[in-house]
């Protein structure tokens, strides 16, 4: 409950904040505070040192430009969970939002923290890897911006590097002819995933032409899920080729880096990996007039 | 009582205010509690609310490692740090310091328990240092410089492992980790029985260890007079007499110049009836340091040391006949009793537990056999229920387990063993006697209630469409208001189970009361207010109770085993009796009368037959302190004291039915109702006892489908925090149909029952046998608590094994 | 390390001295004296410690106090006092939505500002919205119920009911 000594610098800009993390190894950067604050509190992290992003502007907000929504770093999922045109333009997006954590948790923590910190069972990460976001980094040696499929690289460890800093996130608008959902199993005690799914569908007619389909909490980041694209793509989203698509979800990934702990047993996790993508999937399908 | 019919499901039950009910009907009425408005406002005052001046923080060390030997313990380090103004080891510790057990049985092996270590650590709650300090956070920095050596023990858990022969011991000078050996009813006769039976259904299960999980943390703050010799303690308790006649003799202080109080208390089910180390060291450490000290259990320590409750490992066999009769039972369990014995806690896989197993039928042979063992988990004691849940759960699930195998309908065999409602009193073949009950009536309105002819019809049809639904009853008794203590004695119990009641009028009218029973978020202001209003006939306004405080309180028992109303309200009602007789003799002096002429109604004493005689109760209270004219041979004042000792345990009973959908693919399990029909005898507050019902079943789902504390094979406990111990969330809780029948006790001048546990001893075997139920199709036939969804799945035929 | 910081709580301006790590549950209680918050837990589920921050419902032991300058904080003392209840604390004593009350402060807290949001929520809608707070006494069942018909006099009241009683004429579902 009592969280160690630090020191406490509120960043004003980017770069300072930039400058802060390179100058001191042990200190960690706050954004919403709902991970980090939590752990330290239990004991589990002490950093030296705490550089505040909240008050820096144009870190937060929701921005349109031409078919792009952009998402400051510090936007809450509150926020993005409330933006209606979102739910339009990158529904699996704001649907992870509004499933992360509780009312409380969702005023407060942000896009950005989320998936910088990639916990394996965050929500967030298979809703950008299925909306084929961009990630804007500002580290060291300047800004970039990193394609989600480069971003997430393990247990709590991205692209961005221990310094750089994630300003922003680029979502693409998803277009007439395709729909996105995301659907989720919350670990009863902590609400996180034990598994989430989302799932991008672009149709010609009935048919699908382009599947992109990610999970939360079965590997030890969020992941794509190959086999399962490959399954949905060039067929209608009917029951058959659904429960043919929720079979392979676990078939591209390998089985030993499956994650296992006391919520729920490998061979469980796949389980509800195929049950939650067959659900996903026809979530899709009825929202794109397919089911 | 007023109900009104809404959306989801059941009648609610219409509150009212005090002011809008007639005198007449103030007992049975639903009045809003007074206990509210502070409350809801940030008023209340809990213990971690207090400040004194001057005060320190304290906090404890506990061990990395449930089972170890310490080596060695290096403070130096902390007491040089900021803010720190003492850190104390058992070294340290000029007083006995052990911990005392109130609950002896013939065969129990009584170990030391001390509140702090100085060699052998048993669990991860033991206490090796304790820092007192200017601010919580430096407490708390002062503990990571504590430096601990350990040698680390191997750990045992479960009971069965702990029994076996190999087990690591975890008291050496007894030898052997068993407890203790107990038993119950008539071993011959039953094992006759089982062999006569047409026939025997057998069943293992485990009834797991579950946290509390008050959502006030335990907390204490303790102050110490020196030039009086005077501590004052204020904590978190369900019992403040107990807990002072306990710390009494651990920090060797003398129990009249203890003075222990329970402030607002949130929440305790049980977890806050113990006597911890924390009180105790807390109250030691302020006689040591001068200085007011305060302390606030974290969750995480909540759960490394608030006694857990269940932990059962049972094997249970049935004896039934071809027609459903059911001829014997017999029970044989090893229960977990943790690190050490926790103040009542061999009482509670015995007395509390093998005595219910008749459940509501009429069983010839019963035999129980119980083990108690000690493991390096937390010590285990009454967790609401205490006992009873895990004697409902075991005969509940063999009694659907023995409808299969005669190929009954799992009502019907219920119906056909109940005990009749003219069997009462009835006597069990394992010690209970009965009050009276009419266990037809709950399960036939329950029945009726979910609609039960028409749910196998939807349950066939849903069948063929492959989906999965089921029905599960739970026919449970309760005992409650455990007595006489003359009894209780006999058994074992190191205290009596009566009662304290004290009501005292004021010379202008109005009345202060003291009860002994302690609340804790049960409304005890308001019903308590209502009884006395009912006997006194005084507006329910000018009623004041307290509760909570051992210097207002001639003595108490506290609040668990829902004894209050039946035990704490019954010495309220025989008070109240004492000073209307007290008052009438008054009364009659004054208007000349003889007293058995004179007749008390609403607050008024007339003389029979002349209206115009007459004085009201508040008169006669002034007169008395007046004491210019009252009868001759009589004290002045008007109060009584009664310490109630009820002549029996009372026996509320119900049926609680769940229908549920389960998801054979994702093991998920979704309410489609869950109806609860209870008899808690007569209702001081139907809203307040709706409310009990409603907590109850919640934390019965909690056990039935998510709850558990887990250990890892160090004696980890895996479950530490609320990111990991499921409590249930405000969706993980169905909507609830709740009725009720009444029959009243005859035990009790109240006619009530008890209504704390009701719902917590029902809900999960009904949870359990709707689950069963729904995948019988797929020949599931048990599946272990809590059903998470990986259980349910692999029970209806998912994954390897 | 200590700083000195400025906010506003329930319309009264303070100035605190804390340090970095001091949480604002902490500032709040330890500080500040307002005790109606409570704590729970240390892992942020349990929900006993919400206030408001700037409007919104935020759980205090998962903020830092320094984090919190400038803010205002609104805690259920503000709320209403005994004499003048708001419509939720009525509620919740009407539909017997508390017993040991600890949760009660972060659940009403929760609730008000889920009701400016959402004035006519269905019974899931106000268990999801309730999510962040538990409460092991109640069962839930009469906290939904009273945060329905809060939801329903506040629609429907016009004028604030004189006799305390949720009879409304309109309003709710
Ligand atoms: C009770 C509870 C329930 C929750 N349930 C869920 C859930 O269901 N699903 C879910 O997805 N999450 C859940 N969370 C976590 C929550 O979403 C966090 O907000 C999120 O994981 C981190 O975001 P933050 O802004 O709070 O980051 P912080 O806690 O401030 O930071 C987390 C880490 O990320 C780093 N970081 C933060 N922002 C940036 C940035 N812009 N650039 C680089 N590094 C950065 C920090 O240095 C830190 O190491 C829950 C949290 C709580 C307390
Ligand atoms: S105290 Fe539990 S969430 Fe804040
Ligand atoms: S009323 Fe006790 S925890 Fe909610």
């Amino acid at each position: 409950m009592y969280p160690d000594q630090f020191e406490f610098h509120r960043a004003d800009s980017v770069s300072e904040a930039v400058e802060l993390l390179a100058d001191n190894p042990d200190a960690e950067l706050i954004a919403g505070g709902h991970s980090l604050l939590p752990t330290m509190k239990s004991g589990l992290a002490s950093p030296d040192a705490l550089v505040d992003i909240s008050d820096l502007d144009g870190l937060s907000g929701v921005e349109r430009n031409g078919e792009v929504t952009h998402l400051g770093a510090m936007t809450t999922y509150a926020t993005v969970a409330d933006d209606d045109d979102l739910w339009e333009d990158a529904t699996v997006v704001a649907e992870a939002a509004s499933q992360v954590g509780d009312r409380q948790v969702r005023n407060r923590g942000t896009v950005g923290g989320n998936i910088a910190h990639a916990d394996p069972a965050s929500d967030l990460p298979a809703a950008m890897l299925a909306a084929n976001a961009t990630v804007h980094v500002h580290g060291p040696d300047g800004e970039r911006s990193v394609e989600i499929d480069d971003f997430f690289q393990g247990m709590y460890a991205t692209a961005a590097g221990e310094e750089g800093v994630v300003t922003g996130i680029d979502v693409p608008e998803e277009g007439e002819n395709t729909a996105s959902a995301y659907v989720k199993k919350p670990a009863p005690a902590s609400g996180y995933a034990l598994v989430g799914v989302a799932a991008r569908l672009t149709f010609d007619g009935d048919e699908v032409t382009d599947a992109r389909i990610a999970a939360n909490g079965v590997m030890d980041h969020g992941t794509r899920l190959p086999a399962a694209e490959d399954a949905i793509e060039g067929e209608s989203v009917d029951a058959d080729a659904v429960a043919v698509a929720g079979d392979a979800a676990g078939d591209s990934l390998d089985e030993y880096m499956v994650m296992e702990d006391q919520q729920a047993s490998q061979e469980f996790r796949l389980q509800l990996l195929s049950a939650y993508t067959e659900r996903a999937l026809e979530t899709v399908g009825e929202r794109a007039g397919h089911m | 009582m007023a109900t009104d019919e809404r959306e989801g499901g059941s009648d609610r039950i219409e509150t009212v205010e005090a002011d809008d009910v007639d005198a007449a009907d103030i007992l049975g009425s639903a009045i809003e509690r007074q206990e509210d408005p502070s409350l809801l406002t940030g008023e209340a005052e809990y213990t971690d609310d207090i400040q004194l001046p001057e005060m320190t923080h304290m906090a404890m060390l506990r061990s990395q490692y449930a089972h170890a030997r310490l080596a060695d313990i290096d403070t130096s380090e902390a007491e040089e740090m900021e803010g720190v103004v003492a850190v104390f080891t058992a070294e340290d510790l000029d007083v006995s310091g052990a911990l005392p057990v109130g609950w002896d049985l013939d065969s129990l092996r009584n170990v030391d328990n001390p509140i702090m270590v100085e060699d052998r650590i048993r669990y991860q709650g033991d206490v090796l240092a304790l820092v007192v300090a200017e601010e919580r956070y430096q407490a708390h920095d002062a503990l990571d410089a504590v430096d601990v050596e350990y040698e680390r023990l191997e750990a045992v858990t479960d009971p069965s492992d702990a029994l076996a022969e190999d087990a690591p011991v975890i008291h050496e000078e007894e030898g052997t980790n068993e407890a203790f050996d107990w038993d119950i009813g008539d071993a011959d006769d039953t094992e006759a029985a089982l062999e006569a039976a047409d026939n025997v259904v057998e069943l293992d299960v485990t009834n797991q260890l579950l946290i509390p999980n008050a959502i006030e943390p335990r907390a204490v703050v303790a102050d110490y007079d020196p030039s009086d010799d005077l501590l004052d303690v204020q904590m978190t308790t369900q019992n403040p007499h107990v807990h002072r006649l306990l710390m009494a003799g651990v920090i060797d202080h003398p129990e009249h110049r203890m003075r222990v109080r329970a402030p607002d208390v949130g929440g305790g089910f049980g977890s806050k009836i113990h006597h911890y180390a924390d009180e105790a060291l807390v109250s030691w450490a302020a006689k040591q340091v001068e200085r007011p000290v305060k302390w606030q259990a974290t969750r995480t320590e909540s759960y490394l040391t608030d006694a857990q409750g269940r932990g059962h490992e049972t094997h249970g066999e049935i004896a039934v006949d071809d027609d459903g009769t059911i001829r014997g039972l017999y029970v044989d369990t090893k229960a977990n009793l943790g690190a050490y014995l926790s103040t009542f806690s061999p009482s509670i896989p015995t007395y509390l537990y093998g005595t219910l197993l008749s459940g509501q039928y009429e069983i010839d042979n019963i035999y129980c056999e119980v083990t108690g063992a000690y493991t390096n988990v937390v010590p285990v004691d009454a967790y609401r229920g205490a006992g009873r849940p895990e004697a409902s759960f075991i005969i509940e699930r063999l009694v659907n387990r023995a409808a299969d195998a005669v190929d009954m309908d799992p009502a019907e065999i219920r119906k056909k063993n109940f005990l009749d409602p003219d069997d009462f009193p009835y006597e069990t073949p394992v010690a209970m006697e009965y009050d009276s009950g009419d266990y037809h009536k709950t399960l036939e309105r329950a029945m009726e209630a979910v609609g039960y002819d028409e749910f196998r019809e939807r349950q066939e049809q849903a069948r063929e469409e492959g989906r999965y639904l089921g029905i599960g009853f739970s026919c449970y008794i309760e005992a409650c208001g455990i007595a006489p203590s003359e009894l209780v004695g006999e058994l074992g119990a190191g205290a009596g189970l009566w009662e304290s009641g004290l009501v005292r009028f004021t010379p202008s009218g109005t009345v202060r009361a003291m009860s002994g029973s302690s609340g804790h978020g049960q409304g005890h202001d308001t019903t308590f207010s209502q009884i006395l209003a009912n006997e006194l006939g005084v507006d329910y306004d000018d009623i004041e109770v307290v509760e909570g405080d051992t210097d207002a309180i001639p003595q108490g028992m506290g609040t668990y085993g829902s004894r209050s109303a039946a035990v704490g309200g019954s010495a309220l009602v025989e008070s109240a009796r004492k000073v209307v007789e007290k008052a009438r003799k008054i009364a009659a002096h004054q208007l000349e009368a003889d007293p058995e002429d004179v007749e008390f109604e609403a607050g008024e004493f007339q003389v029979a037959g002349a209206p115009d005689r007459s004085t009201s109760i508040q008169d006669v209270s002034l007169e008395a302190y007046l004491a210019h004219d009252i009868p001759d041979d009589m004290e002045p004042g008007l109060e009584a004291t009664t310490f109630y000792d009820p002549s029996n345990f009372v026996f509320p009973f119900g049926t609680h039915v769940a229908v549920v959908e389960v998801d054979p693919d994702t093991g998920e399990v979704a309410f489609e109702d869950y109806v609860a029909v209870d008899d808690v005898g007569n209702q001081i507050n139907p809203k307040i006892v709706e409310g009990q019902i409603h907590g109850g079943i919640a934390q019965g789902v909690g056990q039935a489908l998510f709850e558990g504390a887990e250990y890892d094979d160090n004696g980890q406990l895996v479950t530490g925090s609320m990111q990991d111990y499921a409590v249930p969330k405000s969706f993980h809780v169905p909507e609830m149909e709740t009725e009720s029948t009444v029959t009243p006790s005859p035990e009790n001048p109240l006619g009530v029952k008890g209504v704390g546990e009701a719902g917590t001893i029902a809900a999960p075997q009904a949870i359990v046998n709707a689950v069963v139920d729904a995948l019988e199709p797929l020949g599931v036939d048990h599946i272990e608590m809590p059903l998470t969804n990986e259980r349910v799945w692999r029970a209806a035929g998912g994954g390897d094994d | 390390m200590e700083r000195t910081i400025e906010l506003t709580v329930n319309g009264t301006d303070h100035q605190v001295t804390v340090e970095p790590r001091t949480l604002l549950i902490h500032a709040l209680r330890d500080e500040m004296g307002y005790t109606g918050p409570n704590v729970g837990c240390e892992s942020s589920v349990c929900g006993a410690c919400t206030v408001h921050v700037d409007g919104e419902a935020v759980k205090a032991c998962t903020e830092l106090a320094v984090r919190a300058e400038g803010s205002e904080v609104t805690t259920i003392e503000a709320l209403g006092d005994e004499d003048d209840m708001h419509p939720l604390q009525e509620s919740f004593q009407e539909e017997h939505g508390l017993q040991c009350g600890y949760c009660t402060p972060g659940m009403v807290m929760t609730a008000a500002v889920f009701l400016e949001e959402e004035p006519d929520p269905d019974r899931a809608e106000i268990r999801e919205a309730l999510e962040g707070n538990l409460c092991r006494c109640t069962g839930y069942q009469n906290i939904v119920n009273a945060v329905e018909s809060a939801a329903a006099e506040m629609a429907g009241a016009v004028e604030p009911a004189t006799d305390g009683g949720t009879a409304v004429e309109e309003g709710g579902d």
